[in-house]
């Protein structure tokens, strides 16, 4: 986790949800690229965050498309986040002896027919599902994240302020962190639209 | 101490990578390039296990070649990208990984725009403008912070990849010797000269 760097925030609002991350690449403490986004869309309500070891996050980014594309395929609709999540879990456990180094993060929506539930996960390295109701925290500013999130986050946020709960969080966490920053990437899953927004940080 | 660099520039991308051929403490040889025209319009450097370097490299090589000669058409700069990037990805998690680094640098005829990819022996790839494999990223990426322009002519980019030699010929303990130049931009991949060094006060 500390070899490349990076940390990835999820918050639920009201109808919506929020996931951000950072943009740093890194080699220990130098820094290859600010553009390396962690956050990966899987339908058009459901984005996974993935941080850790950045082969295996876009090596998983492969994988994961892969086989959303054949649960889509076999099924004839679109994957549900709850069942993304476990479709998540057992990918990580396959590798239960020789883990991918992630520890992912998943916001989504349920279906409108459903009422839009909004929904959030996060798993360990092989796989271990946690399915809190208000914010998950990833990567190695997490503990900032868990500090921050818990002092900004309050329930029934709509899409604005949600946006602007989880953008001072992950900012002011990955300030504190010298392996996460260089900017971010937020988004907002909402009934009918996902806003994304890239932010500009401090560059040290 | 082996290092290689690379920038990218107005319709072109600059590749370099050090000549020299060491074991341990020894010079075996101050010629050796460690660069590879893979197509047309693709470079890569490589550096890393001797052994694996030049077994991977050819690798690549022969691949990229075939894909070339099979579908007539030059694979585009980031599916060559894509597909190296999981030939490494895949060897790590083998029993004998192999431990090679790379710069690649393309032109996409497509889109008239050139591409930049870092990538490390794990399967890491980033896409930048600028990038740095070896000792010399530690001095060399701070000068290109600095003086990189991604609007620059081929001789301004020249010019900082000069400055760049120069910095890591000042400032490490140990030498790095000459640099083999490559630039690829729309009339393909050819070797340029370095220009001579201007002295720093």
């Amino acid at each position: 986790m500390e070899l490349n760097g990076g940390s990835v925030v999820a918050m639920v609002g009201k109808n919506c949800v929020a996931i951000a991350s950072d943009l740093r690449l890194g080699n220990q403490a130098l820094t290859i690229a600010t553009n390396f986004e962690k956050t990966f869309p899987i339908t058009d309500r459901i984005i996974i965050g993935l941080p850790g070891l950045a082969t295996d996050v876009i090596t998983l980014k492969e994988r994961f498309r892969y086989r959303v594309n054949m649960y889509t395929i076999k099924e004839g609709r679109e994957i549900e986040p709850e069942t993304f999540a476990h479709l998540v879990s057992s990918t990580l456990y396959e590798r239960r002896f020789g883990p991918f180094f992630v520890e992912p993060v998943i916001a989504g929506l349920t279906k409108p027919s459903e009422g839009s539930v909004p929904f959030i996960a996060g798993t360990d390295l092989i796989g271990c599902l946690t399915l809190p109701k208000d914010f998950v925290v990833s990567g190695t500013a997490s503990d900032k994240l868990f500090g921050m999130a818990e002092s900004l986050w309050e329930p029934d946020l709509g899409p604005e302020e949600l946006f602007e709960t989880i953008s001072q969080t992950l900012m002011n966490a990955v300030d504190r962190d010298a392996f996460s920053g260089w900017g971010a990437v937020v988004h907002v899953i909402t009934p009918d639209k996902v806003i994304t927004r890239t932010l500009k940080g401090r560059m040290d | 101490m082996e290092c290689s660099f690379a920038l990218v520039g107005k319709g072109y991308v600059l590749v370099a990578a050090d000549t020299t051929a060491a074991r341990s403490i020894v010079k075996m040889k101050s010629d050796e390039d460690k660069t590879k025209v893979l197509s047309p319009h693709l470079v890569m450097t490589y550096s890393g296990e001797p052994g694996d370097t030049v077994q991977f490299a050819e690798y690549i090589e022969r691949n990229i070649r075939l894909q070339h000669m099979r579908n007539n058409h030059e694979l585009r700069p980031q599916s060559s990208a894509a597909w190296i990037r999981r030939t490494l990805a895949d060897s790590l998690r083998s029993r004998h990984p192999y431990s090679v680094n790379l710069l690649l640098g393309g032109y996409d005829e497509a889109t008239s725009t050139p591409h930049l990819y870092w990538i490390d022996y794990l399967g890491t790839i980033a896409s930048v403008p600028y990038a740095a494999h070896g000792y010399g990223s530690y001095f060399a990426l701070s000068t290109l912070d600095r003086y990189h322009n991604p609007a620059a002519s081929l001789e301004e980019g020249l010019r900082t990849l000069r400055r760049c030699i120069d910095e890591v010929a000042n400032r490490m303990a140990i030498g790095v010797g000459k640099f083999k130049v490559r630039v690829v931009d729309k009339d393909g991949a050819r070797e340029v000269e370095l220009p001579p060094s201007v002295s720093v006060a």
